[in-house]
């Protein structure tokens, strides 16, 4: 079905390590991202699911490049902006206006020093769109109006708003350069309820308005089932699943996925007190040294003594519908 | 095996209901009467908790919920004595066990706090002291209430707390630092922190929110299993309902420092009668909504606190606003047997309900 379509993004085994000293002349590193493999279609959300430190973050800015990637290989429409093996870096400025970031924190991602026109203006100057000063206006108010507030507010600071509001003025600033392609990186989890929704129906909005594509990275995976026309659910930097939203979260296949979605509570007292949920034991393991095969198999009920051995390799189980554990491969 | 499904899930439905009804049975454990809490800012008076009541019964576990700002942490921080300024406590009563709270001394309030009510809070770092291990801070608590345990026999009580919330090798873990902890591990050594006195009143801020899913699961089950072995009441403040719905037997629901709602978990979620309520739920989205539901979200902003509406606080962006609302405070309506909530509304149904009688 969706063979036709054509690919915005792509990144072939991206991986990202941080190095950490740890004694003299010795350096070990942070696995972030281990060889991540995605696709994003265009005009399609791609939801990023995990727990905090399963590196969903650093895979949306290594994507963008804010973080140099330490191996791997990003293609944007066509284009190849990075690859390590064939040591090709391209000039970032003119893929920096098609690919924007929103942040979790919008207070924090806001300057307080600077007028709201201010912040939106900076993004139009740094490439140079809308010179003339009407013209710049224009675009700003336009713009403010766009995101639900009103052009008056270009003349305030920040602190003036609430949070949805700074939320507001963060994708006012993302959508400034006119870009196709919108990482989201926890945008909602920082308000409050009774906002998150305003926020999500105005992404979904904007999304059918200017034809925008959106990489998704939240923890809450309601609001990302919601959203998203595919779910990816990553663990300690690997990709563990992919496939489509809805069917991933009614039939999980990795034991993974199967846990994080037992986990999330509902909003029905009936069904949590009659459903069955699977309890992990113990914690994250430190992606400084991660476990070796399949990185969940110290957690996982299932693990045999092969997932301690080899990783298991991401692959296709249902039309649409990947995962990477060794039990479905004995399965098949 | 289908079977023995139906049967657990007949009986823990019977467990519900029945909780609630034992529960309200109850002896009061703890009576909130018209709390009145105000922060004397520079920028003006701002009304952070605006006469409140509730009560807890023995064993009860209640949850309060409300966005940021709604005032459902300061109303903790009110009971435990743990208002800091420009808050001050301007009216209301606060009732525990048959005493009057507010009236207590400093040193009284000491004896009270860690001992018969004690308090978790959202983030386990900042409340652990990081240059003491956690068995130092654990006896700490125990010996400040029981000056006669020698510190035998704490170390002892404190080790089997420890393995009371499920901490593994209890005995090493006991000499290591808060550092050395994971998040999901130090909200478990704070609960065995709050609860080695045996207090009769655990409130909980807020305590699984920095917590990853599948930890928050961990640390919610191991709070129900607590408060089933121990009995003690829990005050669970959060904004998660989905939370909310997993671990409490009656709820509270605030905004802008007003209860909006009050009833049993069954009653606000299969029943919400206040339009605050029904709009939250109908906000969030939900792992079985159906596909391509789009959500109705709650229009318009938070209140400021500093310049509040005149009547309802929720009125401004109440999609049922009526004239009324705007400059009178509804009062609180029974709308069922422990369900109560607070707009007028309801007393325009009563109303009608009434003349409708009467033509008949």
């Amino acid at each position: 079905m969706s063979g036709e379509r054509k690919k915005l993004v792509e990144t072939v085994k991206l991986r990202k390590y941080f190095p950490v000293s740890s004694g003299f002349f010795k350096t070990s590193h942070v696995q972030a991202v281990q060889d991540v493999s995605l696709h994003i279609y265009e005009g399609e959300t791609l939801g990023l699911v995990g727990e905090s430190g399963c590196g969903k973050t650093t895979y949306g800015r290594t994507l963008l490049q804010m973080y140099s990637p330490t191996s791997g290989k990003i293609i944007y429409d066509g284009q190849t902006i990075y690859d390590s093996e064939k040591n090709i870096r391209v000039d970032m400025k003119p893929y920096r206006r098609k690919m924007q970031l929103i942040f979790q924190d919008p207070s924090a991602s806001l300057d307080p020093r600077m007028t709201v026109g201010e912040i939106i203006g900076e993004a139009l100057d740094i490439h140079k769109l809308y010179p003339g000063k009407q013209d710049r206006a224009d675009r700003i108010s336009e713009l403010l109006t766009r995101v639900g507030l009103n052009s008056e507010h270009a003349n305030r600071f920040p602190h003036e708003f609430s949070g949805g509001q700074q939320q507001r003025i963060g994708i006012a600033r993302a959508l400034a350069v006119e870009p196709q392609f919108i990482v989201c990186d926890e945008p909602i989890s920082a308000l409050d309820v009774s906002i998150q929704s305003q926020v999500v129906n105005m992404l979904e909005d904007l999304q059918a308005q200017i034809g925008l594509t959106y990489l998704f990275i939240a923890h809450d995976l309601s609001v990302v089932r919601h959203i998203s026309n595919r779910i990816g659910v990553m663990y300690l930097g690997c990709l563990v699943e992919l496939g489509e939203s809805y069917e991933l979260c009614a039939h999980p296949i990795h034991p993974y996925s199967q846990t994080l979605l037992s986990a999330v509570p509902l909003t029905d007292p009936e069904k949590n007190r009659t459903r069955s949920r699977i309890l992990l034991q113990g914690d994250i393991p430190s992606p400084l040294n991660p476990p070796s095969g399949c990185r969940f198999h110290t957690r996982c009920p299932y693990a045999t003594e092969r997932c301690a051995r080899e990783m298991p390799q991401l692959k296709e189980h249902a039309p649409g519908h990947y995962a990477a554990c060794h039990m479905l491969d004995a399965g098949a | 095996m289908n079977n023995e499904a139906m049967n657990q899930t007949s009986e823990k439905k019977m467990t519900a209901a029945e909780r609630a009804a034992m529960i309200k049975n109850n002896k009061i454990l703890l009576d909130v009467d018209g709390l009145k809490v105000t922060f004397f800012t520079h920028a003006g008076q701002v009304k952070a908790v605006d006469g409140i009541s509730y009560q807890i019964h023995e064993h009860e576990v209640m949850g309060i919920v409300g966005e940021s700002g709604s005032g459902k942490s300061v109303e903790a921080y009110s009971i435990m004595g743990l208002l800091q300024k420009p808050g001050r406590i301007v009216g209301g009563k606060v009732t525990f066990d048959g005493e009057d709270l507010l009236a207590y001394s400093d040193s009284e309030k000491r004896e009270f706090r860690g001992n018969k009510a004690s308090m978790i809070f959202q983030n386990p770092m900042t409340c652990l002291n990081p240059v003491y291990t956690i068995g130092d801070q654990l006896m700490e608590a125990l010996r400040c209430h029981n000056k006669e345990i020698s510190k035998a026999e704490a170390r002892k009580k404190a080790i089997e707390m420890l393995e009371l919330v499920g901490i593994n090798n209890a005995d090493k873990r006991i000499d290591q630092y808060p550092h050395e902890f994971s998040g999901g591990m130090r909200q478990r050594a704070m609960i065995a922190m709050a609860l080695i006195c045996s207090p009769k009143l655990l409130i909980a801020d807020e305590p699984t929110t920095a917590l990853d899913v599948t930890i928050q699961a961990q640390i919610l089950e191991l709070m129900k299993d607590l408060q089933r072995q121990t009995g003690m009441a829990i005050i669970f403040i959060t904004h998660n309902l989905g939370v909310v719905a997993e671990i409490c037997d009656f709820v509270t629901v605030m905004y802008a420092g007003h209860v909006m709602e009050q009833g049993t978990v069954d009653d606000i979620f299969y029943n919400p009668a206040h339009p605050y309520t029904r709009g939250l739920l109908r906000s969030m989205p939900n792992l079985d909504d159906e596909k391509g539901k789009r959500l109705i979200p709650i229009e318009g902003t938070p209140v400021d606190l500093l310049d509040p509406p005149k009547g309802c606080a929720f009125g401004p962006r109440c999609e049922h606003c009526m004239k009324v609302c705007l400059t009178k405070q509804p009062p609180m309506v029974t709308v069922g047997d422990d369900h109560k909530s607070a707009c007028w509304l309801h007393i325009k149904e009563m109303k009608e309900l009434s003349s409708g009688e009467v033509t008949k």
